[in-house]
């Protein structure tokens, strides 16, 4: 069991012709990701991978043909507020961007778009999501991870990377890893994640893995206090970040005296949750 | 990006917005005749890109040509907040009854715009927000819709403002919004929009933020970057795509992945450490983007050591350990360093970098230690 993605997981990859793309479609498909569909404008009728995946002009079209269910983005900045409106349009109900980039003007117009339809879309920024032994949907390695009953959801990348490994060098294995992304505005929340991962009869406890910048992970602490039965386990990035200074991520920056690490810490532990001082001590909480 | 006022003032006068005349000096001399061909009683405002600029003496109220020659000469050679005043901005002089704050910017938790106005203008609105939070009215916008008249004039009446002036502050705030959303901006702020004697309303002052993630469709906007404000260190990571941020601390950082190079820096901290600085190299950074990276952060004269930590994905350990070898070779300075190489093709890079002397570690807490250790030792010499 496992939120999202799992063995019934048909994949369609926009940008599959592209450097990016079809590297990591490469490592999904030997991951045993169902990649169904490729899709790259101008390049329908193409097969890549050694035959093994049709490529087509439209993501309608790839879906059509494919029954894809779920899509992952790896089209540079400027293009890709477009494929994921195109993929909401194809009615495809999981879209993962993984693009890094898109200006935040962009991504409000998609935000405000989407709203009004009945699909989800992962990211923008992130290295996607991953369920051991089943589904892989973005760049997360595989082996760091094994199957188990840990839930993961993180706005980063590398730093999610670390957690899963020192989690498996504990023997503790993950349901599902959800990357949501570094942006200011995205797809879905860690609350979003939270409510998903409190429903999976598999997932037994939680990581939250948040940063600086914004106010989502003190909205997600009132949510553990008042909805959460499972047991939550977090740390926070950018303790040692001075304010007004964007931390790579975009959406990583202390303004105005809000987005702090430390008022982020303090609503986690007013709700219960363990917070980890540093990102390896996480799976020592979980024990 | 940040854009200076005299840039943001001219992006509001090309969407309606009724700016006062001006022209931008780098010399007290230009000053000068922009102030006898402005009628000589004007206001001369330094162009920096920080705020307290009236508090620094950075803006000045003249009544004659040769007055603004003085007043700019004194500015011109001013820093302000440690940044050197190279222009000035001769603004005609308003008569003004009244000062109103106009704003919008990126609402994150909201995800979409908000457009704010307030009648206490002139004053820093932060300070506003936290003080008198219900002096500032918001409006949110939908973005696929755009400012409705009916949210300006919602503002209008808000802040109490004269019924005669709602035609022209709808006008305004239309402007602004446009101007915000045609440049990719994630602030668009007239601060004080004032009103006139006469009656009229006037941007006084402005300011821009630009989102660098949409500069790709303003090539315009991408020039007017003012590369003189930034540090020399900085403007070279740019070149290289590589997301760096100076600190004040001695141990150099060196990560890949935004997230987890703040998380570096904590554990640092944690073990009684100080960070010189932030430095993503990105995903997938090859030899040359790594090489490039050593030598912006040895290029701190504070940096004692350097704690390198890389967790494989796309980027490669075997490239990441090139880059170093090759920067090693190059770079004259020599300072201890603590590498952790984790994740795709570790082995390989370990084995490149065995017959370098340096420190190794297997997780990131005994990297940081380490890192932590050495910076200790060297300041005890």
């Amino acid at each position: 069991m496992s939120i999202l993605i799992d063995k019934n997981t048909r994949l369609v990859v926009q940008g599959i012709t592209g450097h990016q793309g079809l590297f990591h479609a490469e490592l999904m498909l030997e991951y045993g990701t169902k990649v169904v569909a490729g899709m790259t404008p101008g390049k329908g009728g193409e097969w890549v991978l050694d035959g093994k995946v049709p490529v087509f002009d439209t993501v309608a079209r790839a879906v059509e043909a494919t029954g894809a269910n779920t899509s992952v983005i790896f089209v540079p900045a400027r293009y890709a507020a477009d494929s994921i409106l195109e993929a909401a349009d194809a009615n495809v109900p999981l879209i993962v961007a993984i693009t890094e980039g898109i200006p935040v003007q962009d991504m409000m117009l998609v935000r405000a778009y989407l709203d009004q339809k009945n699909v989800r879309l992962i990211g923008p920024n992130c290295p996607g999501l991953l369920t051991p032994g089943e589904s892989k949907v973005g760049i997360i390695p595989g082996h760091i991870a094994d199957a188990g009953p840990i839930g993961v959801v993180s706005r980063s990348g590398t730093l999610t990377y670390e957690v899963l490994y020192a989690l498996k060098l504990k023997g503790l294995g993950a349901s599902t890893c959800v990357g949501i992304g570094g942006d200011p505005v995205n797809g879905t929340s860690f609350i979003d994640v939270l409510k998903m991962f409190e429903a999976d009869p598999y997932t037994e406890k939680v990581v939250m893995i948040g940063e600086i910048g914004g106010s989502d992970e003190e909205k997600a602490a009132e949510f553990i206090a008042d909805h959460m039965t499972k047991p939550v386990v977090g740390f926070i990035a950018g303790q040692s970040a001075p304010p007004g200074k964007r931390m790579g991520h975009a959406g990583a920056i202390v303004e105005g005296g809000s987005g702090l690490a430390s008022d982020k810490i303090e609503a986690l532990r007013g709700a219960g949750v363990a917070v980890a001082d540093h990102p390896e001590q996480v799976a020592d909480l979980l024990a | 990006m940040k854009l200076q006022e005299y840039q943001s003032k001219q992006i509001f006068a090309e969407h309606g917005i009724a700016i006062p005349k001006g022209r931008v000096a780098g010399t007290a001399r230009e000053a000068k005749t922009a102030a006898e061909e402005l009628g000589g009683r004007v206001v001369i405002k330094s162009q920096v890109l920080v705020g307290g600029r009236g508090k620094a003496g950075g803006i000045r109220l003249v009544n004659s040509a040769d007055e603004a020659e003085d007043a700019a000469a004194e500015i011109l050679g001013m820093q302000i907040k440690g940044l050197p005043v190279r222009k000035v901005l001769v603004d005609e002089a308003a008569d003004i009854s009244t000062e109103i704050y106009l704003g919008v910017t990126n609402d994150r938790t909201h995800r979409r715009p908000v457009i704010m106005a307030s009648a206490e203008g002139g004053v820093d609105i932060e300070e506003v927000a936290r003080t008198d939070p219900e002096k500032i009215f918001k409006v949110h916008v939908d973005p696929l819709l755009g400012l409705r008249e009916y949210q300006a004039r919602y503002l209008a009446t808000g802040i109490e403002l004269p019924r005669d002036q709602w035609r022209d502050f709808i006008s305004i705030a239309t402007g602004l919004y446009e101007a915000y959303v045609d440049s990719d901006a994630s602030l668009a702020e007239i601060n004080p929009l004032v009103m006139t004697k006469k009656g009229s309303l006037l941007a006084l002052d402005g300011k821009m933020v630009v989102d660098d993630n949409g500069l790709f469709r303003h090539p315009d906007l991408a020039e007017m970057r003012d590369i003189d404000a930034e540090a020399p260190a900085e403007r070279e990571a740019r070149k290289y795509g590589l997301s760096y941020v100076k600190l004040d601390g001695n141990i150099g950082c060196m990560v890949n992945g935004a997230g987890l190079a703040m998380a570096t820096m904590d554990v640092i901290h944690l073990f009684g450490g100080s960070p010189a600085n932030f430095l993503d190299i990105g995903g997938g950074a090859g030899p040359d983007k790594v090489e490039a990276a050593l030598k912006i952060i040895l290029s701190d004269p504070r940096v004692d050591t350097v704690l390198l930590n890389i967790f494989g994905g796309i980027t490669r350990c075997d490239d990441v350990a090139r880059g170093i070898l090759a920067a090693i070779d190059e770079i004259e300075r020599k300072v201890p360093m603590v590498t952790r190489l984790v994740g795709t093709n570790e082995v390989e890079g370990r084995k490149l970098l065995s017959d370098a002397d340096m420190l190794t570690a297997s997780s990131l807490a005994e990297a940081a230690q380490k890192a932590v250790d050495v910076a200790k030792e060297i300041k005890v010499k």
